[in-house]
């Protein structure tokens, strides 16, 4: 039976640099200031800022934001590898800070570095890995022989891996993370750095796993694999969840659906004021001094009429830019930044 | 406590050890035959050290390999493990509470004491034949074996889950190299009379008891720390870098 994953207003505060996995590019705001007056308190680094979520057994569910939003120390409490600062995290019926052990068996875990044992095989990394999870010898080669085949790394068995490519490591590691048929499947970023072919076979392999009744978390944050793979996404910026929905959902709230990047010579308020009252324009936020999104109905057809407003204002067209409705504007409608800045 | 998941993880440490075993086996016992070599026989047989020296000697190389030996067993896998790769999280996933992984390396590195220490013993005597030298009370022996191997692992778990692998050189050369020298391996420790300042600081490092301790259950006769002294001392040393070892592990594992 598939099971679920609950958490209830999960904070982390870390008070040393957070792992590399876990946003170790996040700025460390509180640190830089109070350093300046003189003292040295520890530094402290809000990675989750109250985290509530629900996601239901069966299903897929992405976690999208950019680096440092705190995905994979989302990941790390409900993997037993964080200690959450406050807040509950649950596996199904079990508590993930207390009742360690049971979740671990529950839940198999893919990291955003691979980190197979260099002292092994791959082979021997599946077989102890089963080991680990109690599971027979006879079991465990048959399974682990199985796996390679379906990952393509029958002919690498007997190899250490250290000489492995990235994309090989990340396979590897997937195949482990599959090797004792948990319940729950966390990927984090599982597609980074892989070849179009190879995340494709990777998608497949996620969706073959979640139609046999497993639920899968996955974080990422690239658009097209959330809109690609999630039945329910939530996008996570700062520590926060700042939507919650199905991919399509979540891009119907977007107003109007199309966003018009656009750059003029000069930004003067009748231009912006103009720019309102277009037909099917639904918000206009100004950008900088000479920049404006535009969220609208439509896209192209607003073109003629813009470039005709900003020659009545004396402020130029140099740059537009039309995108359609995706989980890319959504972000940027809510937090007013790009996900790659 | 999953017995079974104990159990793999001694396999995967075993299976590693058995892959690594010409490399292990050198680093173990090569540093420790040369002395002997050097410093019980070329020394002894060109006149420049008395033969009793041979039977004062073996006992501290004993224990040197085993202190040796049990650091770095444990101390170099966590300091690789726990680095940039951070390979070890494969076995802090296994469902097991972590502090188990850590007491699993702990006993695996006391094994490994045990057997540099128990293997040291025959080789020197090999080499150093005749020597006056006996296991006069198996119990005591086996019991100081035991405290000294597990003061030697809980020691490198300790050391392993507080130094960077840069930090590497100086553990040797600030912690180990110290320890080995004002270790009484080469000397007992009441030739440190003469300074006794010296012979007051030295207390506070573990392997004076375990030389002293060998010396006392292998060859009698010459001065020693009192018995009981000894297994005192080492049982503290023991318990206290346990504990300080498991928090450092904790503090690693979890973040």
């Amino acid at each position: 039976m598939a099971i679920g994953i609950r958490t209830v207003e999960l904070r982390k505060v870390y008070n040393s640099a957070p792992p590399f996995a876990a946003g170790g590019m996040f700025p460390p705001r509180a640190a830089a200031r109070d350093t300046k007056k003189g003292k040295q308190p520890k530094p402290e680094i809000v990675a989750l800022n109250g985290i509530s979520l629900e996601v239901r057994p069966g299903e897929i569910f992405g976690l999208l934001g950019p680096n440092g939003a705190g995905k994979s120390t989302t990941v790390g409490v409900l993997t037993t590898r964080v200690r959450p600062t406050s807040g509950e995290a649950w596996v199904g019926e079990h508590e993930v800070w207390r009742d360690q052990a049971t979740v671990k068996r529950l839940i198999g875990v893919v990291p955003q570095r691979p980190n197979l044992d260099f002292s092994l095989t791959a082979a021997e990394i599946l077989t102890f890995h089963g080991a680990y999870f109690g599971l027979s010898a006879k079991d465990r080669n048959e399974r682990a022989s199985h796996l390679l085949e379906k990952f393509k790394l029958t002919d690498r068995a007997d190899q250490m891996v250290r000489g492995f490519s990235g994309g090989m490591m990340q396979r590897l590691s997937i195949a482990r993370a599959m090797m004792h048929d948990p319940q729950i499947l966390f990927l984090d970023e599982p597609s980074a750095g892989l070849d179009p072919q190879t995340r494709i076979l990777l998608w497949e392999l996620i969706r073959e796993y979640n139609q046999a009744g497993k639920t899968i978390l996955l974080t990422t944050h690239y658009m097209e694999e959330a809109d690609a793979l999630c039945d329910r996404l939530a996008i996570v910026d700062h520590g926060k969840i700042i939507a919650l929905g199905t991919p399509a959902e979540l891009k119907a709230s977007i107003p109007g659906g199309y966003l018009l990047r656009l750059r003029f010579g000069k930004q003067p308020v009748e231009l912006m004021n103009g720019l309102r009252g277009l037909i099917g324009v639904r918000e206009v936020h100004a950008q900088d001094t000479t920049g404006a999104d535009i969220y609208a109905d439509r896209g192209g057809s607003l073109i003629p009429e813009i470039a005709s407003l900003a020659i009545a204002t004396g402020a130029e067209l140099l740059d537009v830019h039309i995108s359609e409705p995706s989980l890319e504007n959504l972000f940027l409608h809510h937090t007013g930044r790009s996900l790659r800045d | 406590m999953n017995w079974k998941a104990f159990a793999a993880l001694v396999a995967r440490d075993a299976h590693v050890a058995r892959r690594n075993a010409l490399q292990l086996f050198l680093q173990t016992f090569l540093q420790p035959l040369l002395f002997v070599f050097i410093f019980g026989r070329v020394m002894v047989s060109s006149g420049y050290m008395p033969a009793v020296y041979k039977s004062l000697l073996l006992p501290g190389i004993m224990a040197i390999s085993m202190v040796f030996t049990g650091v770095w067993a444990v101390a170099m896998p966590l300091i690789a493990e726990f680095q940039w790769t951070k390979e070890i999280e494969d076995r802090l996933l296994a469902p097991i509470e972590n502090v188990y992984l850590a007491i699993e390396k702990v006993l695996f590195g006391m094994i490994q004491a045990i057997v540099a220490g128990v293997v040291v013993l025959p080789l020197g005597w090999l080499l150093l034949r005749p020597i006056d030298m006996g296991v006069h009370s198996p119990i005591t022996f086996a019991v100081i074996t035991i405290l000294v191997a597990g003061f030697s692992a809980c020691g490198g778990l300790a050391l392993g889950c507080s130094m960077n692998q840069q930090h590497i050189g100086l553990m040797f050369s600030m912690v180990l190299t110290p320890m080995i020298f004002f270790g009484c391996t080469y000397y007992p420790w009441s030739a440190l009379n003469a300074f006794p300042v010296l012979q007051k600081i030295v207390l506070i490092n573990p392997l004076v008891y375990a030389s002293e301790g060998l010396r006392a259950s292998l060859v009698p006769g010459f001065p020693h720390l009192s018995m009981i002294a000894v297994l005192f001392a080492l049982l503290f040393f023991d318990i206290l870098l346990l504990a300080v070892g498991l928090r450092q592990f904790e503090k690693k594992a979890v973040s």
